[in-house]
């Protein structure tokens, strides 16, 4: 056994796992009805959907999926923005989670197709590469991530980087989102499961405020198994005790400060600024735009970015029907919605939970539901 | 929201690390990590940057705090019963597909 | 805005829903009836009743970027894709094989004279003889360097389709997962990724015969697990063969070097290519039997019984991860890193 068994397979022990699902349920007995909790976290999501967690969750527990897809949320005419760029010439490159997202009527793939200079990347460094191996084109990294994804675009952005290089960001801001589901006043969310890697730069701290502010339970989970399965454990605890607290499960990453050198990195180049979430709302302060002093090197001041012959403004209409956001905040279902299956279906989604495989609206128009699997398997023996 | 693998540092310069996952090498920036990095540690990547240094006695610690969530949240079995059961399900994944035929 | 016209994107050509949508609304068509299995049964390749024999057909056109990579070449995919589709339905003797060649003005001979020799010991090694091709040039930027197509002719006395699993068969996979995608994935993003990433590419008409003399009539669905990977496999041969198929993921053998790229990049192993393995289907009673016999040939040493068959929820694929189930949802356009 190669793998660091310390680091890894400790937190997918299916034994520890039983007996986590079991003190929750005892949690949720004690309680005595049902509870909805809210993780914000794409990643969180995946964990949840690859290790097949659902499936262990007591009945009486509603795990909703946030607005915690930094791609999913990302808007129809950002999208537009790089594909315009694309179309005008640009060499636009961007993490591979972002190419077959839609703009209001085209993604980057189709852009792509019709002979764009479409790159994906694993990492902005490599968009700095391509800039410098072309000193003759323009090169635009089309920047997507929460916090902590944009730290990295900062740290490029700090650097001495070619003239042919700049940024189209649409990184967003985790902290701002879940204000917003908060503040709803018809939300059912009665705790949250923070993002573990979001928190490793801006500290688990941020959520006190919030916490008091809100009378709403945080806990911070890493992305294994058993983080998640634990800090949910930690919540259902804090709402069965009725206690507003924050709590940290995710210790071996994430501290109550957070990292000094990112966050000073991060602020330095970004500033918050209110953005539309795809079929979400206008969230105040979910944006990160790019410094007033750092013009040269923001693609939305260097070019005219001309997103008419793009756009399509019928499909940005639709958008005003779409539940996403109530969906989020657990207060509809994927078939209250008109548009789910007709206007809306996975190859050209109207909101954010059609987009992403794990989404609410994806799930249920892919399985006609949500899938119970409990038991299946299990009669054919 | 975003995905970090954690991996072991075998070799920096300057501000990049060569970084060991599990048999794969990948040379990693270390512009934002939180703390000082060196050979023999743990850090976990994200996009190409190491965005944390992970402490070594904070896995362990981890694996405590799950123990302590368990202990405040009501009765629990024994664990040593329970590690003991966890590697049998581990070694036998193979077996069940058989036997369950 | 401008209107939209369709257009053929790569999502057509990735081996998931997009691409089975296409061959079905715009080639299926082409179908004839015939006497065996024809293209409207869209399997591996066609059967043709000869006499008390059958002619098994198959044909395969490579575009693998880049074009040398770490285990293999084009060459020697476009040899090992086209024995290996003969082999998944039974026919392990090619018969004869054809190549033709579509090559950009410009390309090197001397890599053109590489890739041959890797053809002409792929071919030795899976004991298949080129009887004929074809070779044109187009201009430059007509084509990416080098494009080959090569058809498998093989006679066989039994047919094995990818629709014969029935509830209660246990599937094998006969090594390991994702290599071969894992390994032109790092190459083509550039990844900077160093370590043991090698292609899997290698015939497996070989290891297809020890499972068939083994298990006889008792494998009764067989699959190449190449683009869409074993999910890809999987959800044809439940969709196929009308029964759900439940995986028991840590049963999948996957290498440590393939699993750390994967979990890197935010990619499932089983959604990745292969180009030397098989899935096949077996009556249970005969499981354990092709199960030695498979780990005996030097192909075949970690394959492993991995699903099985059930009745509940015909057409779809489960993932048992030991923690808990989840659908796995069929694979869907080319696999690109993520970043969450
Ligand atoms: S079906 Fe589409 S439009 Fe309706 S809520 Fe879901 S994502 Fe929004």
């Amino acid at each position: 056994m190669s793998r660091d068994l310390t680091l890894e397979l400790k937190f997918r022990d299916p034994a520890r796992a039983r007996e986590l699902a079991e003190a929750m349920q005892r949690n949720l007995d004690a309680i005595g009805r049902e509870v909805s909790v809210m993780h914000v976290c794409g990643s969180h999501e995946q964990a949840i959907a690859r290790f097949g967690l659902r499936a262990v969750l007591p009945r009486q527990l509603r795990l909703i999926m946030g607005p915690g897809c930094p791609v999913c949320v990302t808007d129809g005419p950002e999208v537009d923005e790089a594909v315009a760029l694309a179309r005008q010439g640009v060499h636009v490159c961007t993490y591979g989670d972002m190419l077959r997202l839609p703009g209001t009527s085209r993604s980057l793939a189709d852009a792509q197709g019709d002979g764009g200079k479409v790159h994906v990347v694993y990492s902005v460094d490599q968009a700095v590469e391509l800039a410098r191996a072309h000193p003759a084109d323009e090169v635009v990294f089309f920047a997507s991530g929460f916090e902590t994804t944009a730290v990295a675009t900062a740290a490029v952005a700090l650097t001495a980087v070619p003239e042919n290089f700049s940024i189209l960001s649409v990184h967003k801001y985790v902290p701002a989102a879940m204000d917003l589901v908060a503040e709803s006043k018809e939300s059912k969310i009665e705790g949250f499961v923070a993002a573990g890697h979001a928190a490793i730069i801006t500290g688990w701290g941020i959520f006190e405020p919030f916490a008091r502010k809100t009378g709403t339970p945080v806990v911070v989970a890493g992305f294994e198994p058993l983080d998640i399965l634990a800090a949910i454990v930690k919540l259902t605890e804090l709402i069965r005790d009725r206690k507003a607290e924050v709590f940290n499960a995710y210790p071996r990453c994430v501290t109550r400060e957070g990292s000094q050198p990112a966050q000073q990195t991060l602020w330095k180049v970004f500033e918050t600024r209110t953005g539309k979430w795809r079929g979400i709302a206008a969230v105040p302060g979910g944006n990160l735009d790019l410094r007033a002093g750092l013009a040269h090197l923001d693609a939305r001041k260097r070019f005219r970015i001309d997103t008419v012959p793009v756009r399509d403004d019928e499909a940005s209409g639709l958008e005003r029907e779409c539940l996403c956001g109530t969906i989020m905040m657990g207060l509809a279902m994927p078939h209250d919605c008109p548009l789910f299956g007709k206007a809306c279906v996975p190859e050209s989604p109207v909101g954010a939970c059609m987009v992403s495989s794990e989404g609410t609206c994806r799930i249920w128009h892919t399985y006609g539901g949500a899938p119970d699997l409990r038991a299946v398997g299990a009669a054919s023996t | 929201m975003c995905l970090g693998v954690p991996g072991k540092v075998l070799a920096i310069e300057g501000l990049v690390a060569t970084v060991d996952f599990f048999g794969v090498r990948k040379e990693l920036r270390l512009d934002i990590v939180d703390e000082p990095v060196t050979v023999g540690d743990y850090v976990l990547n994200h996009v190409g940057y190491a965005i944390r240094r992970i402490p070594p006695g904070e896995v362990q610690e981890t694996l405590a705090l799950f123990e302590q969530i368990l202990d405040v949240s009501g009765a629990r079995e024994d664990l040593m019963a329970a590690d003991v059961r966890g590697e049998i399900a581990a070694g036998q994944a193979t077996a069940t597909v058989r036997a369950k035929a | 805005m401008e209107k939209v016209v369709q257009k053929i994107g790569l999502k057509h050509g990735s081996g998931g829903r997009a691409m089975r949508q296409l061959i079905e609304e715009v080639f299926l068509e082409l179908a004839s009836p015939v006497d065996g299995i024809g293209l409207g049964a869209l399997d591996d390749g066609a059967a043709l009743r000869v006499g008390d024999q059958w002619l098994v057909v198959t044909t395969d056109s490579h575009v693998v970027h880049p074009i040398f990579f770490p285990g293999g070449d084009i060459g020697r995919i476009s040899v090992c894709g086209t024995v290996n589709d003969l082999a998944m339905m039974g026919a392990t003797e090619p018969m004869a094989l054809t190549c033709a060649v579509i090559l950009e003005d410009g390309f090197l001979r001397a890599d053109l004279e590489r890739i041959r020799d890797s053809m002409k010991a792929a071919a030795a090694e899976a004991g298949a003889p080129f009887v004929t091709g074809d070779t044109k040039v187009v201009g430059k930027g007509e084509c990416d360097g080098i494009f080959l197509n090569t058809t498998g002719v093989a006679l066989t006395r039994r047919v094995v389709t990818d629709a014969g699993l029935r509830p209660g068969d246990l599937l094998i996979i006969t090594g390991h997962v994702g290599d071969h995608g894992m390994a032109i994935m790092s190459k083509r993003h550039d990844l900077g990724l160093q370590g043991d990433l090698r292609s899997d590419v290698a015939p497996v008409n070989g290891l297809v015969r020890a499972a068939l003399a083994a298990g006889g009539d008792d494998v009764v669905a067989m699959k190449d697990p190449t683009r869409g990977g074993v999910a890809g496999s999987l959800h044809e041969m439940a969709a196929k063969g009308k029964v759900g198929v439940i995986i028991e993921e840590q049963a999948v053998p996957v290498r440590d070097q393939v699993r750390a790229a994967a979990d890197m990049l935010g990619i499932d192993p089983l959604l990745v290519a292969n180009e030397g393995k098989a899935v096949i289907g077996v009556r249970a009673a005969s499981a354990e039997k092709v199960l030695a016999a498979l780990r005996a040939h030097p192909l075949g040493r970690h394959a492993a019984i991995f699903a099985r068959a059930i009745d509940e929820r015909p057409g779809s694929v489960i993932l048992d991860t030991g923690l808990g189930k989840r659908l796995l949802a069929e694979p869907e356009g080319e696999l690109l890193p993520r970043i969450c």
